[in-house]
């Protein structure tokens, strides 16, 4: 579905330099940047301020052309071909809207309908649809300045799939919005991926929308491609312990000499142990059998790392070992 | 079809004003009002002389009602290119970029203030006065060339309008240097060229093609031969210039766009 | 800036080749006392003034009214027309080098000009300053309208109209037919713009012109603020 090759993109940045005369230099937001989404996916495009997310998606949809390197979006060269890619994907821009501001939300999909050539059943099916999924019954008919952020939103994901694209780009799409906005509009696009096929694929900085939506994780920081995995592969290499909780009975000695326990912390003088354990040395079924071994076991819990801690990490060893080059693995996905 | 989009977009775009019913009326007054202004200057100055550039005062009015009905045309659609700017800054303009539609089109129609036809009926007004008291030979032909004219003018206009403005994808104040041609323009035309002289008359007449929009056509109408020489069938051409022109605009915009995607400079 | 300036530059031209095109025509060369130099001299001194006493374009108090961000300047320690005031004339200094200037060097340098006798100098200096205050009178008024007038678009719209064609930017007031002229020294556009010049090239009486000037500033001025105290109470009373 998307194919992107040593994707790589200079912007010429003037300063003022004295009195009417004025530096250039350039700079590269996005430095060499490969990746492919298969049909179906849905990749979260992750990274922070500044790291060259929008302008990835920008030559993804065809707004910018790449400096070099290549890109194909729906089997198209989105740079060349801008208007037959419009027909194919769908794309929501949380901080710009492609609705008509004084229009009722109605008229803006009749719009869309004319602009995309949809034919009138299937916009009628696919309008009442998302009309039901996200619930737009009460607000069809309100201009669109009126409505919420959130129904605001609620709109503009339908508006981007009037047309029915196999690939929704979304871009921020739960920026600003409360949290049962953002609750209802991603069980609609977790729905959209695996009823539908919708391939999807969104910048966001909440990594709730990514644990909820995206199985796989691309991170992009300073225009190149950090990591490309599965959330929990990253996870996994990153940050390789995990925590087994247990409650128990009675107070004993810190566990730390069970296999693959890296390390120790007690509470309640002994009766709860936060045992760190490696799981490329021990399971955790292993472990809690090694536990119980030893004393009688109340309760137990196993914590995973949280993504946020595992994108701060990758930026922190990223930093750290800059001049030995890319610490997280890319992922080839061929 | 493909041809119903832009009428279904202005169609929508209209009913939005509608609703403000007595703010629109002030406002295309306002319009009329605004554009009339140099109907005072010229009305004044002939309170004091008789002539300007060859021409009587109903010569001049017959001109200045050619261009103002021509120019007031292509406000309505070509004027929205001054909301580009704003467009650029917003992000607006790669939501356009989205879709499977010329950005070009997309700008001209994203609004119509129809409070602008308050200009095209300020040119209207003095043309209906302009014409009685002119001796315009009314035979098929001429009748042809003044339905023809604010066509092929407004056309000249927006070309104008569409070259200015592309140079916003450049400069981020670039608007104020693209009012200076286009509402620039607007004046010029509204006198005989033959009122102007030396390097401004070539640059506003010709490389502007200012002249084609009201002051040839305006001789042909009259009949009357141009004080600065010019052959008689320029007054025929405007239609052909438009066309140059709007090919010309087209080009520019164009390189403009793939200046601002990025394969440009 | 730049892009100001070559507006008026441009503007300037076409003016000038219109006007020079009516003298032209006649058999003296001249209409109303305006021979060759003094036209030049109007024209580029008018496209200079335009920025400087800002004819339209100020929605700034508007705009603040409209949101309701006025609340803010009203409780303020200050007289807010009074600050507007101050604000407006430090514009205007800065205007006179950026704006005012330029024009005028560019018709000085193109066309035969009329500079005013040294003793004038100081006379002209006031009234442009009173023209300062006379566009200041108005636009306060233009913008307090929206107190009353959420939309003011039509009160702004007869504003930039009357100044557009009424205070001597296009053509110069002299032009108009007697009874005009008459009745136009019975409002303050004059003030605005034709007066300064009439100072520059040396038209009219002056005490008669700056004296005109003084009137209106302060008439406006006080005008201005009997509509403010009006406007308090009724943000006072309605909440804004």
């Amino acid at each position: 579905m998307i194919e992107v090759r040593d994707l790589r993109r200079e912007f010429r940045i003037s300063e003022k330099a004295g009195f009417l005369r004025r530096a250039h230099r350039t700079v590269a937001a996005v430095d060499g940047v490969s990746f492919d989404v298969a049909a179906g996916e849905a990749v979260g495009y992750v990274g922070p301020n500044g790291a060259g997310k929008s302008t990835t998606i920008k030559m993804l949809t065809g707004i910018l052309v790449p400096t070099s390197g290549t890109v194909r979006v729906s089997g198209v060269d989105p740079s060349r071909q801008r208007k037959e890619l419009a027909r194919r994907i769908g794309v929501v821009f949380g901080q710009r809207s492609q609705l008509w501001w004084d229009l009722p939300l109605a008229d803006s999909f009749e719009l869309l309908k004319a602009i995309y050539r949809v034919s009138g059943p299937d916009f009628a099916k696919r309008l009442a649809e998302c009309a039901d999924l996200l619930e737009l019954g009460p607000f069809l008919t309100t201009p669109v300045r009126q409505l919420s952020l959130g129904q605001r939103m609620r709109g503009e994901v339908t508006a981007a799939l009037l047309h029915a694209p196999d690939l929704l780009v979304l871009d921020e799409p739960t920026i600003g919005l409360d949290l049962e906005s953002k609750e209802r509009l991603r069980e609609f696009l977790a729905e959209l991926n695996t009823r539908r096929g919708t391939t999807l694929l969104l910048t966001t900085h909440d990594l709730d929308d990514i644990q909820r939506l995206c199985p796989r994780l691309v991170v992009i920081d300073h225009g190149t491609v950090l990591a490309d995995g599965p959330l929990a592969d990253l996870s996994a290499e990153v940050s390789p312990e995990r925590v087994l909780v247990v409650d128990l009975d009675v107070a004993v000695e810190p566990l730390a000499d069970l296999p693959g326990v890296v390390s120790v912390r007690t509470e309640l003088g002994g009766r709860r142990q936060h045992l760190a354990f490696r799981r490329d040395v021990t399971t955790a079924a292993a472990l809690i059998a090694a536990v119980a071994a030893r004393a009688e076991v109340h309760d137990l819990s196993v914590v995973e790392p949280e993504i946020d801690d595992v994108v701060r990490t990758l930026y922190a060893r990223r930093h750290a070992d800059r001049s030995v080059g890319n610490v997280g693995v890319p992922h080839d996905s061929r | 079809m493909a041809e119903a989009i832009y009428p279904r977009i202005l169609h929508a775009r209209l009913r939005g004003q509608l609703s403000y019913r007595a703010s629109f009326l002030l406002d295309c007054l306002a319009q009329a009002v605004a554009q009339g202004g140099e109907v005072v200057v010229i009305l004044v100055l002939f309170n004091r002389v008789t002539a300007l550039g060859g021409f009587s005062v109903d010569e001049v009015l017959l001109v200045y009602a050619l261009a103002s009905t021509a120019f007031g045309l292509s406000d309505l659609f070509a004027g929205q290119l001054n909301a580009l700017p704003a467009y650029i800054r917003e992000g607006t303009f790669d939501v356009l970029l989205l879709r499977p539609l010329g950005t070009l089109p997309q700008v001209m129609v994203s609004d119509l203030p129809l409070k602008r036809i308050g200009r095209v009926f300020t040119g209207l007004v003095v043309l209906g006065y302009a014409l009685p008291h002119n001796d315009v030979v009314w035979t098929p032909w001429s009748v042809g060339l003044l339905v023809v004219t604010p066509v092929a003018g407004s056309v000249i206009f927006s070309g104008i309008w569409v070259v200015a403005c592309s140079v916003c994808f450049w400069l981020v104040d670039g608007q104020e240097l693209a009012n200076t041609v286009t509402y620039g323009s607007n004046t010029f035309t509204s006198y005989p060229i033959s009122v102007y002289s030396g390097w401004l008359r070539r640059l506003m007449a010709f490389v502007v093609p200012g002249a084609f929009v009201a002051y040839y056509p305006a001789l042909a109408l009259l009949d009357k031969p141009d004080p600065l020489g010019g052959p008689g069938w320029l007054g025929w051409v405007g239609p052909v210039v438009a066309v140059l022109v709007a090919g010309l605009a087209g080009l520019v915009w164009k390189t403009a766009v793939r200046h601002y995607r990025g394969t440009g400079s | 800036m730049v892009a100001g300036t070559a507006t008026n530059v441009v503007f300037g031209l076409l003016r000038v080749a219109v006007l020079l095109a009516a003298l032209g025509s006649t058999a003296s060369g001249r209409i109303a006392g305006y021979d060759v130099a003094a036209t030049v001299t109007y024209v580029w001194l008018g496209q200079g003034l335009l920025a400087f006493v800002v004819l339209w374009g100020d929605s700034a108090l508007a705009n603040r009214i409209r949101s309701g961000d006025v609340v803010v300047d009203l409780y303020r320690p200050w007289d807010l027309q009074t600050a507007l005031l101050a604000e407006d004339l430090g514009r205007a200094a800065y205007c006179a080098v950026t704006r005012l200037v330029p024009p005028v060097v560019v018709g000085a340098l193109l066309f035969p000009f009329r500079w005013p006798a040294p003793e004038r100098w100081p006379v002209f200096v006031v009234s442009a300053v009173l023209a300062v205050l006379v566009s200041f009178g108005m636009r306060f008024l233009v913008n307090a309208s929206t107190f009353w007038l959420l939309d003011n678009r039509g009160v702004v719209a007869l504003h930039g109209v009357g100044t557009g064609i009424l205070c001597g930017l296009n053509v110069p007031l002299d032009f108009f037919p007697e009874w005009a002229r008459f009745a136009l020294w019975f409002t303050p556009m004059p003030a605005i713009m034709q007066s300064p010049i009439d100072v520059f090239i040396g038209h009219g009486s002056l005490w008669l012109v700056v004296g005109h000037q003084v009137f209106w500033a302060a008439a406006l001025f006080g005008v201005g603020k009997v509509v403010l105290a009006r406007a308090v109470r009724k943000v006072v009373v309605q909440g804004g």
